[in-house]
């Protein structure tokens, strides 16, 4: 008895520092719309900075706490400085567009903080006064433990109370409904997002900084808790501090459980829980439908067929592309492939986001399934190239037909993150099961067969999958069901008043979407000749997302330009030091030059030379 | 004081607005008529600010504001009444004050929760209640309520007599005869010629994105073919 009640009590002070995390990711969410993928990073900096300091004024109870406080204040101070100099100039960029920016951050803060702290993990001191353990029926329990349990709802009561005590907060909770009419009633939104960017950064900076005495502090802090703060908030409603708090302790309560019974499970428990929760509560526990009024989106452009011009240009850089092995050195014809590969994942995600209106934060489930199910079906069934390469993007859309039938259901940040839960299942299932998919080892010898075994012939079978897929997608833009698509995409209650199905159509574009991918998955693995659970990661599927939202994601050739460019500065700063502190900053720079991407940045361009010689 | 000249507005590629005039004077309750979709709302929203993309002039007291963001011109001295209210459903009656509360202006007269709550008896009942709770009268009395919490000179009152029972547009009626006795100016579109005719003292009447008439009810009553052709369904 006393040992399941120790294990409760563990689960609840797990539960205090998500809930530190979760709720600033919440609050910024319910105010200014932005997915911050940053937040990470502001818990990594939160502990790091707690580490100096606490460090610097070690042993004394005001040291410790000062330093926490202090360190928290800083990481506020940070989100303050990240929202001037970057959100603000982005805000009326399509949504989804601040993801990219804020992953930017997220790449810049893994580098200055390499560079600060170095690489390897830092152990801090514990809390003074609370580094002993108390015995609860007979079980020991750490007083700090204990602190957590009773910090937890202090803040939660904290944040209640500036939420409805002053006015400040019945700004924010009007402005999480109806941003514009507050805006209306003569309120500076701009300072109400900055103050709640700061609120959340130091909530996330608090979370941080109060896990030293528990772990060790190190660079994988940012990403590991990312998905995790993510799920709590979609749990708990996006918006919803309490929900948060509910959330935060349904996960870490269930989670110190589930390991009692199956150990493997905490990688994807988080996320199962998610997936129910967002089956049954499709706005989470605590959350509604979000506002008509949230931002005013412009509408979508009609697509228009490509000009003679461009289709000639188009039609040129593929012959070039096809004649490139005549020339080109073979370590090109392998980053010639790479880009293919992208390219196609990139364009099944566009048509899925762009097309079909779905945003996906977790399309790399299909691209690893696909590359996946073609590893398996070499080594398990003995396939040559030609079988598993028609099997593995079949693997692909059966499973995105399995997924895609609960998250065609939701709409919105909902559904992106419903995609996200499939993705990381999938990861986690890869990533355990040792017997099967090989776990962190992969499955290795997945060779082209001999004939296409040289670079030259592998090059052209990748071009011929990679180029007819992207050419089948752009062909079903343009047909009927890619109308149809559309027509759901900017407004599902019309497209069901004229008696479409929507949600057997999107349901048949999340599968035609996940079946590119797999195949754009298919053409990767046997080129690389191995498989890692890498390819279904959350990384990954951030990657697809640069490169649809960077390319633009109101034009068909956004995602095309999105990748070509990724591959290519990809390859050449990953050979630099401190390559993630470069590439954040291209990032950064091309979404403050070109908010609608580099394929409106291009036209706009385009337009402005036209119109100089004019 | 508030003049509007050729202003035209458009969504993506739709134009709604094609070059719309009008002129509001001091104390002055001016009356917009039009069908559904003429128009009557975006030249509302535009000259709140509230739609992005607008060409032409809207200047008040001689103040060029169009393009300005509207929590600016709201500081100026304009209130604005949504059509659809957009009460703040999970905040309190007292809360949806709170958020429209401004600091009194010198040139307006300054409004009060307690004189509020005298010509909305209804709110100081439910001040408690959550806006989401309010039937659809109540929450249009909030939502004027809430804009007079900024203590405004001027008012732009979007369809205040839409979707409401007939006992309430008459007090919404004794409402816009107070906001003229304190000495504010109305700008109010409307679908409800009998409803603008008994608080208004002139009006405008708008079709497809542009004015077709300009002058006092009497003048409008005279020309049955005018409201015929613009008002009529």
């Amino acid at each position: 008895m006393g040992f399941y009640f120790a294990q409760l009590l563990t689960g609840l002070a797990n539960a205090s520092s998500l809930f530190l995390i979760a709720s600033g990711l919440s609050i910024i969410f319910g105010v200014t719309r932005i997915v911050n993928f940053a937040h990470g990073s502001f818990y990594m900096v939160g502990a790091y900075l707690t580490y100096t300091l606490v460090t610097m004024w070690s042993g004394s109870v005001l040291g410790f706490w000062g330093g926490v406080i202090l360190a928290a204040a800083a990481v506020g101070l940070l989100g303050l400085v990240i929202e001037l100099t970057i959100l603000r100039r982005i805000y009326k960029a399509p949504e989804l567009f601040q993801l990219v920016a804020t992953f930017g951050v997220v790449l810049i803060v893994q580098d200055v903080t390499l560079a600060i702290w170095g690489a390897e993990d830092l152990l801090g001191p514990r809390a003074p006064g609370l580094d002993r353990a108390v015995r609860i029926m007979g079980e020991p329990i750490p007083e700090y433990d204990l602190a957590l349990i009773a910090i937890g709802p202090a803040v939660l009561l904290a944040i209640w109370l500036l939420f409805h005590r002053t006015r400040w907060g019945v700004l924010v909770r009007a402005a999480t409904q109806d941003r514009e009419m507050v805006g209306a009633l003569g309120v500076n939104q701009a300072w109400l997002f900055s103050a709640a960017f700061v609120l959340g950064a130091f909530l996330a900076g608090l979370g941080g900084a109060l896990q030293i005495p528990r772990e060790a502090v190190s660079l994988q802090m940012d990403l590991s808790i990312i998905g995790e703060a993510f799920v709590v908030v979609v749990i708990g409603g996006m918006g919803s501090v309490s929900g948060a708090f509910v959330a935060a302790v349904l996960i870490s309560v269930l989670n110190a459980f589930a390991i009692l019974v199956f150990p493997q499970i905490s990688i994807v428990l988080p996320f199962v829980v998610m997936a129910v929760v967002l089956i049954v509560r499709p706005y989470g526990l605590f959350g509604k439908p979000g506002s008509e009024h949230g931002a005013p989106e412009e509408p979508d452009q009609p697509l228009t067929l490509m000009s003679q011009r461009s289709a000639m240009v188009l039609a040129t850089a593929v012959a070039l592309l096809a004649l490139s092995p005549a020339v080109a050195a073979d370590f090109t014809m392998i980053l010639l492939v790479d880009v293919m590969v992208a390219t196609l994942f990139a364009v099944s995600l566009h048509f899925m986001m762009g097309i079909g209106g779905m945003v996906s934060f977790g399309h790399a489930a299909y691209f690893g399934v696909g590359a996946y199910g073609a590893a398996m079906a070499v080594k398990f069934f003995d396939f040559g190239m030609l079988p598993a390469m028609v099997f593995g993007p079949v693997c692909a859309a059966t499973a995105a037909i399995f997924f895609g039938w609960f998250c065609v259901r939701l709409s919105g940040v909902y559904l992106a993150m419903l995609t996200l839960a499939a993705a990381q299942i999938l990861w986690g299932v890869t990533f355990q099961w040792q017997d099967f998919t090989g776990g962190d080892d992969g499955i290795l010898g997945v060779w082209p067969a001999k004939w296409a075994s040289s670079d030259q012939v592998y090059f052209y079978v990748a071009f011929v999958l990679c180029i007819g897929g992207i050419w089948f997608l752009r062909r079903a833009a343009h047909s009927p069901f890619g109308y149809t698509l559309r027509g759901i995409r900017d407004s599902q209650t019309r497209a069901e008043a004229i008696g479409i199905n929507t949600n057997l159509h999107q349901w048949m574009g999340f599968a035609l979407a996940g079946g590119f991918a797999g195949l754009a998955g298919v053409v990767f693995a046997f080129s690389k000749g191995s498989v890692f659970p890498d390819s279904l990661g959350i990384a990954q599927s951030i990657d697809g997302l640069i490169m649809v939202l960077l390319g633009g994601i109101h034009a068909l050739a956004g995602p095309i330009f999105g990748a070509v460019a990724f591959v290519m500065i990809e390859d050449w700063v990953t050979r630099l030091d401190y390559w993630r502190f470069i590439f954040g900053a291209i990032i950064l720079i091309v979404v403050l030059l070109a908010p609608d991407g580099i394929a409106g940045g291009v036209r706009r361009l385009l337009r402005a030379v036209k119109g100089g010689a004019a | 004081m508030l003049e509007v000249t050729d202003l035209n507005a458009r969504y993506g590629r739709a134009q709604i607005l094609n070059g719309v005039s009008l002129s509001l004077g001091e104390n002055e309750v001016v009356a917009l008529l039009g069908r559904n979709g003429a128009g009557k709302s975006t030249t509302i929203k535009s000259i709140m600010g509230l739609v992005q993309q607008t060409e032409g002039h809207v200047t008040y007291d001689g103040q060029e504001i169009l393009g300005k963001p509207s929590h600016v011109i709201c500081r100026t001295g304009l209130g604005y009444v949504p059509e659809d209210r957009r009460v703040f459903g999970d905040l309190t009656v007292e809360e949806n004050l709170e958020v429209g509360r401004r600091a009194p202006r010198p040139d307006a007269p300054e409004w009060t929760l307690d004189h509020l709550y005298e010509l909305f008896p209804n709110l100081r009942e439910r001040r408690r209640n959550l806006g989401k709770q309010l039937s659809g009268g109540e929450q249009q009395m909030l939502s004027i309520a809430r804009t007079l919490m900024g203590n405004p000179k001027l008012v732009l009152l979007d369809e205040p007599s839409e979707g409401i029972a007939p006992v309430i547009v008459e007090q919404m009626a004794q409402v816009i005869a107070e906001l003229k006795r304190e000495g504010l100016s109305v700008l109010l579109s409307e679908q409800n010629l009998h409803f603008a005719r008994a608080v208004s003292d002139r009006a405008y009447i708008i079709e497809k994105g542009a004015m077709r008439y300009e002058g006092s009810f009497a003048d409008l009553d005279a020309k049955p073919e005018v409201s015929n052709a613009y008002l009529a369904v």
